[in-house]
């Protein structure tokens, strides 16, 4: 053997962890959602999702390409999922050039603006889906009936979503029970058989996304756990003192893509705490958050809002919440 | 539950292949090199010219310091030079060569096999028999191991860690050890515990090793305060602060020494240097190195003598096939990869891997850091490698220091887990140079 060694530093080894397993693995914990979806919302879905990720790839292909002229790096994931959550936060009859417009909002000026993956502040997904809701607030907010709209795209029948029959009705000055027949039960609400947007529907499917999220590790539990929790607790103290006008702890976790957002954008890697200290204090804002916003704001949901303001927050909370180093304790006490 | 540290760890592919390979004698070299420094602290002084004859464990460079150690010859020959070689960090460095004649060992060394039970030394007889042995920490830190047992005004130890972790994967040299030289070890450990005047000593042995675990438990059973224990595989436990952590619950604080909670570490290579040393008058000369690496045929256990080329391990398993492409000297977490193959084993060398082309390369560095946060989960110290990386770049020398870069260990774990393959560790490590070079500045 004559030849040159390779001559590296250590470590020699590595994990053959990569960005690309991690998104691909969000991808495929989508996959249950994106399968009750197409169940209840059928052709309606399908268009929408499909065009809300064609275009988040094309326009991350043409900016890194022609504006910012590096190589395009559209295979690592990172737009799929962005635009698999973008469409699962549009209604599945919304115009196929409005979807195409919150996938330039999101991919343009949520995340390349930025410096793209790693370097934007805010949930890419999330500032298109808002830009959306303000710009397009009517379309935004007529959302399909599940099933029966199966074979319809824009003609789709629409109604209100629960959260938003509770919201008026208690705005009215209605009781809980008064509204209860208006409203699914929370089994159906459990199966996604409700008015909304795409994704947010169905928790169950949802929840199976988390768990094998969990398995393969590529979140770890403590943004999810921390916003049921707040948002369970907050709520169950409004609903114990008075059950009549507030809506209970269950049917607000299962409603407004506490889910979604919860189990899938609040935990983007980038736009997230990196210590779960840091964690447990971003999951608690947005859970506190949504609440005002529902309770006493002007939106019936408030996750998307509460999410975007917490990730503000995200470089303070990194710079504070760090890990407790190790011989620390010891230190401490003499 | 089996015990562990709390905090961060990785658990890569133990792949210790040489599990089963007992320790075979490696046949003498035509030349050894014997490098000056093979510890932490001042390099030796050459006590011998060219063209002396020397016999296997003379001394050849004398310790020049409390911090320092002795070097003895480990084969009986000629010097043949006096001129610095390349060892194995891939700079000269100077050195002793000698050329192999016979295999002639001073008298008073004990080269019998039988077991020695009987300590008859006091506790600074055995400190000073170990210094002029020249033993050294034998899991690779290489610290002179009577600085370890000299226990300063003010402190006390009231337990002994001994160290059979081997957390880095391929490696086996240690197990091979607890299995074939149990007794020899406890007596080690034995005298070790009188050297610092403890009744008690702990054996952290990570659970892949169950036979050695066995096997130890038995033999500790006929020794007075041994106790074995085993330990959940994660790496990096063979960390002295993590082992401590794990076994006692004690944290050595940031910037202190084992000593400061009342333990001293030892490695079970170097507990059964201590006993030959003691018991059988014979100085630091030969250690056990595993050879290793998928694509080999034979995987070996070998008794080297020190000064021995790396090449000469190597021709023993059959040669480097051609395929190979990187040569590592240690673990594959820690270790150091060699520019020669001529570097020589020293006393440090605890296993040789071979790994073949594909295996060599770097995974591909990707645009940039997703900020995932896994190489915090990963530090056993409680570390922020990926602002570290950041700080590093931009040479932010205070904010480094404040943010405890040089609690860092360099144990490898956060290169090792990020997705993006981004050079962490690579980065930190030019970070500690900085830091270092600042406070030593701020003291002159």
């Amino acid at each position: 053997m004559n030849k040159l060694l390779v001559v590296s530093p250590s470590p020699h080894v590595h994990s053959g962890d990569s960005t690309p397993r991690l998104m691909y693995n969000v991808v495929l914990a989508l996959i249950p959602a994106l399968a009750v979806t197409l169940f209840y919302f059928g052709i309606g879905a399908l268009v929408v999702t499909s065009i809300s990720i064609v275009s988040c790839l094309v326009f991350e292909f043409l900016i890194q390409k022609f504006l910012l002229k590096i190589k395009p790096s559209i295979t690592d994931g990172s737009a799929l999922v962005t635009g698999l959550i973008l469409a699962f936060n549009l209604p599945a009859n919304l115009p196929w050039w409005i979807v195409v417009i919150g996938a330039l909002v999101s991919i343009g000026v949520g995340k390349m603006t930025f410096g793209g993956l790693g370097r934007n502040p805010f949930n890419p997904a999330l500032v298109g889906r808002v830009f959306l809701l303000i710009s397009f607030p009517v379309q935004m907010t007529s959302w399909p009936l599940p099933i029966q709209s199966r074979m319809a795209y824009i003609d789709a029948v629409t109604g209100p979503t629960p959260l938003a029959v509770v919201k008026e009705g208690l705005g009215k000055g209605e009781t809980m029970s008064a509204l209860a027949d208006q409203i699914p039960t929370h089994m159906q609400l459990f199966m996604g058989a409700m008015g909304g947007s795409l994704g947010e529907i169905a928790a169950f499917a949802l929840l199976i996304g988390f768990a094998w999220m969990l398995l393969t590790k590529v979140i770890s539990w403590h943004i999810p756990v921390s916003i049921f929790a707040t948002i369970g607790i907050f709520t169950g103290i409004l609903w114990l003192i008075n059950p009549e006008a507030n809506a209970d702890p269950l049917f607000h976790l299962l409603t407004g893509g506490v889910m979604l957002g919860a189990i899938f954008m609040a935990t983007d890697y980038v736009t997230s705490p990196m210590h779960p200290k840091g964690m447990w204090v971003f999951g608690i804002g947005i859970g506190l958050i949504t609440v005002v916003i529902r309770v006493w704001g002007a939106y019936p949901e408030g996750i998307s809002f509460a999410i975007l303001i917490m990730n503000a927050f995200v470089p303070l909370i990194n710079r504070y919440m760090k890990p407790s180093r190790f011989g620390e304790e010891v230190k401490k006490n003499g | 539950m089996l015990k562990t540290f709390p905090k961060g760890g990785v658990h890569p592919p133990e792949n210790k292949l040489s599990a089963k390979a007992s320790v075979e004698v490696l046949p003498l070299p035509q030349q050894v090199v014997i490098p000056i420094s093979q510890h932490i602290g001042a390099p030796a002084s050459p006590v011998v010219a060219k063209g002396d004859k020397v016999v296997v464990g003379q001394v050849i460079a004398k310790s020049a310091g409390f911090v320092s150690a002795n070097i003895h010859s480990s084969v009986s020959g000629t010097v043949a030079s006096l001129d610095p070689v390349l060892d194995s960090t891939g700079y000269k460095k100077p050195a002793i060569t000698i050329t192999v004649e016979g295999d002639e060992w001073l008298p008073e060394i004990d080269r019998t096999t039988e077991l020695n039970k009987e300590i008859k030394q006091s506790a600074e007889e055995i400190i000073a028999r170990i210094n002029e042995a020249g033993i050294v920490g034998l899991g690779g830190a290489t610290f002179p191991s009577h600085v370890k047992l000299s226990v300063p005004k003010g402190k006390k130890a009231d337990v002994l860690i001994i160290n059979g972790v081997e957390c880095e994967p391929y490696l086996t040299s240690d197990h091979r050890l607890m299995l074939e030289k149990a007794d020899e070890l406890m007596v080690g450990i034995s005298i070790l515990m009188k050297a610092l005047g403890v009744d008690r000593a702990l054996i952290g042995v990570e659970n892949n090793k169950p036979d050695a675990i066995a096997h130890l438990k038995n033999v500790a059973s006929g020794y007075n305060g041994i106790e074995v224990y085993a330990l959940k595989v994660k790496y990096p436990q063979g960390g002295e602060k993590q082992l401590i952590k794990a076994l006692i619950n004690r944290e050595v604080p940031s910037g202190g020494l084992p000593i400061d909670v009342g333990t001293v570490v030892h490695n079970v290579g170097t507990a059964l240097a201590v006993y030959e040393a003691v018991q059988k008058n014979k100085p630091l000369i030969e250690r056990v190195v595993t050879v290793t690496g998928k694509h080999i045929d034979k995987k070996a256990n070998y008794m080297v003598r020190i000064g021995t080329p790396i090449a000469s391990l190597i021709d023993a398993v059959g040669g480097a096939p051609d395929n190979t492409a990187k040569v590592v000297n240690g673990g594959p977490m820690m270790g150091k990869a060699l520019s020669t193959l001529n570097a020589p084993v020293t006393k440090g060398t605890s296993g040789i891997i071979l790994f073949a082309e594909n295996e060599a390369q770097r995974p591909k560095e990707q645009p940039s850091c997703i900020r995932c946060g896994k190489c915090i989960s990963a530090c056993a110290m409680g570390l922020e490698p990926y602002l570290l990386i950041r700080l590093s770049q931009r040479k932010m020398n205070e904010r480094m220091e404040e943010e405890r870069i040089l609690d860092c260990m360099e144990c490898g774990s956060c290169s090792y887990v990020c997705p993006a393959n981004l050079p962490l560790l690579d980065y930190i490590r030019l970070g500690k140079g900085e830091v270092s070079a600042m406070i030593r500045a701020r003291k002159n």
